[in-house]
């Protein structure tokens, strides 16, 4: 569905196939470096590899180790590798394995990646890449499952993606690799063999632009990322109940579409905005205070949040599907703002 | 600005005893200009006349020009809050320098960067850095990038020996050995991280932490601008044929406090100590020593360039003094390319 409310800015015309967000994204990646000999590739496990999700298997066959690297484990220096090469002609791609690492290189993407270009005046430039994962319920407990997307939203100077479908993954990913700034571009590590139909060849996405995933007119549901499909499947159960509920993907938190959140909660009344980022002082605040002023006059019930609950992700299967928002908690506070309670 | 075609060659290749004495010269105007330069920012502080504080760079300027001389327009230099002797030194202009520092649109980040921030592409400097160590991953990357693009260029990490600290450093060394970067990292032991001696933080031999990656590592006097060019010249012209990294440790003593505002400095280190730096090992007066002895420079040799340096930063810090502040909708410009 997410293929025919997209905007296009570019299609070859090709043939649309039905492929996963991790083929989607290996496939924006060789595209680009085809395209363009600047584009290169490096991280922890990359090459050979392929990453531990096989997301770039295939990649360093076809271009080789001078454009797929592998580095040490240090991710910290390998950002910084990625914000100098970019300021010297080169488009670097740096490959953070888990979100989590990003605390790991967070002095590289905040004081120098996202800096350089206004502390030069504007005469510096960092088109860089990194990309990165978010998201829990993979057991791996609480330093391989956040989702810290709101840390890096905060920063100006830094642009943030968050892709929920095969075909938002290759167009999104295309425009961050030719953005002349650096962009952080999360990938839920849950919805790597998510399928959906993927035009062949070259298109791109423009970033700040949502995706308006169904329509409704009952209440909006803006969710970023993993919890776009949960938002979808808690739409059909509300379809149900005679619930009509608009899913709106704002697929990058900066640039944000902030017209499109608005104008949907205008039509619907009522909005819950979700991200599996923590709830506190997370992407959630931000777009809910967005919508609360937005829509002020137009909404029927407070907006409501749902994020990850506020605790180190634990590692028990019992107690980590508690802390993720799921498609009946969102139909319990659906009911709520609808006055079905 | 003054970057002659010698740079281009080391100190081994300047064959005629003329083309000797004019590179010296121009390094001794280079050092006297970073001199009287700070001089100045000095002075703009104390007059409350710029805002913030600076860092200042006197008694180091031999490893600055030193360094830089061996380099060509299109090498790369990173720099560090106390930055402005690098900046100079590879051919920033006083006039836009003393406009950055009064945070005036003339200056080289269009008064958005100030003393510790400055870049000018056009000289290849990417940027002065005020996390200490943050820009050794940028001049590593830079290299990086040489490398990739099958260029010749070097780029040069200037870095104090605060930085030792800092495990990026140690990161970015260990990919640059691995991967034969063109980078030399210039290390600046003035001795002291801030206002506490080196000798409370930093454990171990400070070149053994580059000779542990394989790292040539070369030990110089930071206050003899001959040893540090030499050695910089090697090192670079090495790195420029594909050899690899270099770790240059130079021994130096900053002549200020850690910044303008660092009056008081007894309880960290002594006015003898100070003296002594001063008296005895001036970066200027022994290269000034060194010229006399060897019969390029009199009296009146220094008396032309201090006129002529003096007149330069007077006038650089005049055009900065009158330049207009950025208008207020410069505020949100520049956020994003």
């Amino acid at each position: 569905m997410s293929m025919l409310s997209t905007t296009v800015s570019q299609n070859a015309g090709q043939g649309v196939r039905e492929i996963t967000l991790g083929q989607a994204i290996r496939e924006a990646l060789a595209e680009e470096m085809h395209r363009d000999p600047r584009v290169f590739i490096m991280g922890e496990d990359v090459a050979e590899a392929g990453t531990p999700f096989k997301v770039l298997s295939g990649l360093v066959e076809e271009f080789g180790t001078s454009r797929v690297l592998d580095t040490p484990i240090s991710e910290a220096g390998i950002t910084g590798l990625g914000v100098g090469g970019a300021m010297t002609g080169m488009r670097p791609i740096v490959d953070i394995m888990f979100g989590d690492f990003i605390a790991l290189a967070m002095d590289q993407i905040v004081n120098q990646a996202a800096k350089v270009h206004y502390m030069s005046g504007g005469k510096l430039n960092v088109p860089l890449v990194v990309r990165t994962t978010l998201g829990a319920t993979r057991r791996t407990a609480a330093q391989h499952s956040q989702s810290l997307q709101a840390w890096v939203s905060h920063v100006p100077g830094l642009k943030v993606v968050l892709p929920s479908t095969p075909y938002d993954a290759k167009g999104l990913l295309k425009t961050a690799i030719r953005d002349d700034n650096p962009v952080i571009y999360f990938e839920d590590k849950m919805m790597y063999q998510l399928k959906g139909l993927v035009p062949e060849g070259d298109y791109t996405i423009p970033f700040g632009v949502a995706d308006i995933k169904r329509p409704g007119t009952d209440v909006t549901i803006v969710a970023t990322s993993s919890m776009v499909q949960i938002a979808l499947a808690a739409a059909e159960l509300l379809e149900e109940l005679d619930i009509s509920a608009e899913v709106v993907d704002p697929r990058t938190t900066f640039p944000l579409d902030k017209d499109t959140l608005i104008e949907s909660a205008k039509k619907t009344s009522r909005a819950i905005v979700m991200d599996e980022g923590y709830e506190r002082y997370g992407v959630t605040a931000e777009l809910a205070a967005v919508i609360a002023e937005g829509a002020f006059y137009y909404l029927d019930a407070p907006v409501k949040r749902l994020g990850a609950m506020d605790v180190p992700v634990p590692f028990s299967p019992v107690l980590e599907d508690l802390t993720v928002p799921t498609a009946a908690s969102v139909v319990e506070v659906a009911k709520t703002v609808c006055g079905r309670v | 600005m003054v970057q002659p075609e010698t740079s281009k060659s080391n100190a081994a290749g300047v064959s005629s005893g003329g083309t000797e004495q004019a590179l010296w010269l121009v390094m001794y105007e280079q050092m006297l200009k970073i001199r009287f330069f700070e001089e100045h920012v000095n002075q703009l502080y104390l007059t409350a006349k710029m805002p913030g504080l600076a860092h200042l760079y006197s008694g180091e300027e031999a490893i600055a020009v030193g360094v830089c001389q061996a380099l060509r327009r299109d090498d790369y230099i990173t720099s560090t809050h106390r930055g402005h002797g690098h900046c100079l030194a590879k051919g920033a202009s006083v006039d836009r320098m003393f406009a950055e520092l009064l945070g005036k649109e003339a200056g080289y980040c269009r008064g958005k960067g100030g003393s510790m921030h400055i870049a000018d592409q056009d000289t290849g400097n990417l940027g002065a850095n005020a996390i200490v160590g943050g820009s050794a991953g940028i001049a590593s990357g830079a290299a990086m990038s040489i490398k990739m693009r099958g260029s010749d260029q070097v780029a040069v990490c200037f870095f104090g020996d605060g930085a030792l600290g800092q495990g990026v450093l140690y990161e970015v060394m260990n990919m640059a050995s691995l991967w034969k970067f063109p980078v030399i990292y210039v290390c600046e032991n003035n001795q002291y991280n801030e206002y506490t001696p080196n000798s409370e933080t930093t454990a171990g031999e400070m070149s053994a932490r580059a000779r542990a990656f394989g790292i040539l590592t070369e030990e110089v006097d930071g206050q003899d601008i001959r040893a540090v060019y030499d050695t910089a010249s090697r090192l670079v012209e090495r790195a420029r044929r594909g050899e690899g990294p270099a770790f240059m440790l130079c021994h130096t003593y900053r002549f200020f406090g850690h910044h303008v505002g660092d009056i008081q400095r007894s309880y960290y280190r002594s006015k003898e100590e100070e003296e002594h730096w001063k008296t005895e090992r001036d970066p200027l007066k022994l290269f000034a020593g060194w010229l006399i002895e060897q019969g390029m420079a009199d009296s009146r040799t220094f008396e032309q360039i201090e006129q002529k340096v003096r007149a330069e930063v007077e006038a650089g810090e005049q055009f900065a003094l009158n330049a207009p502040y950025p208008e207020p909708g410069e505020v949100e410009q520049d956020v994003y390319a």
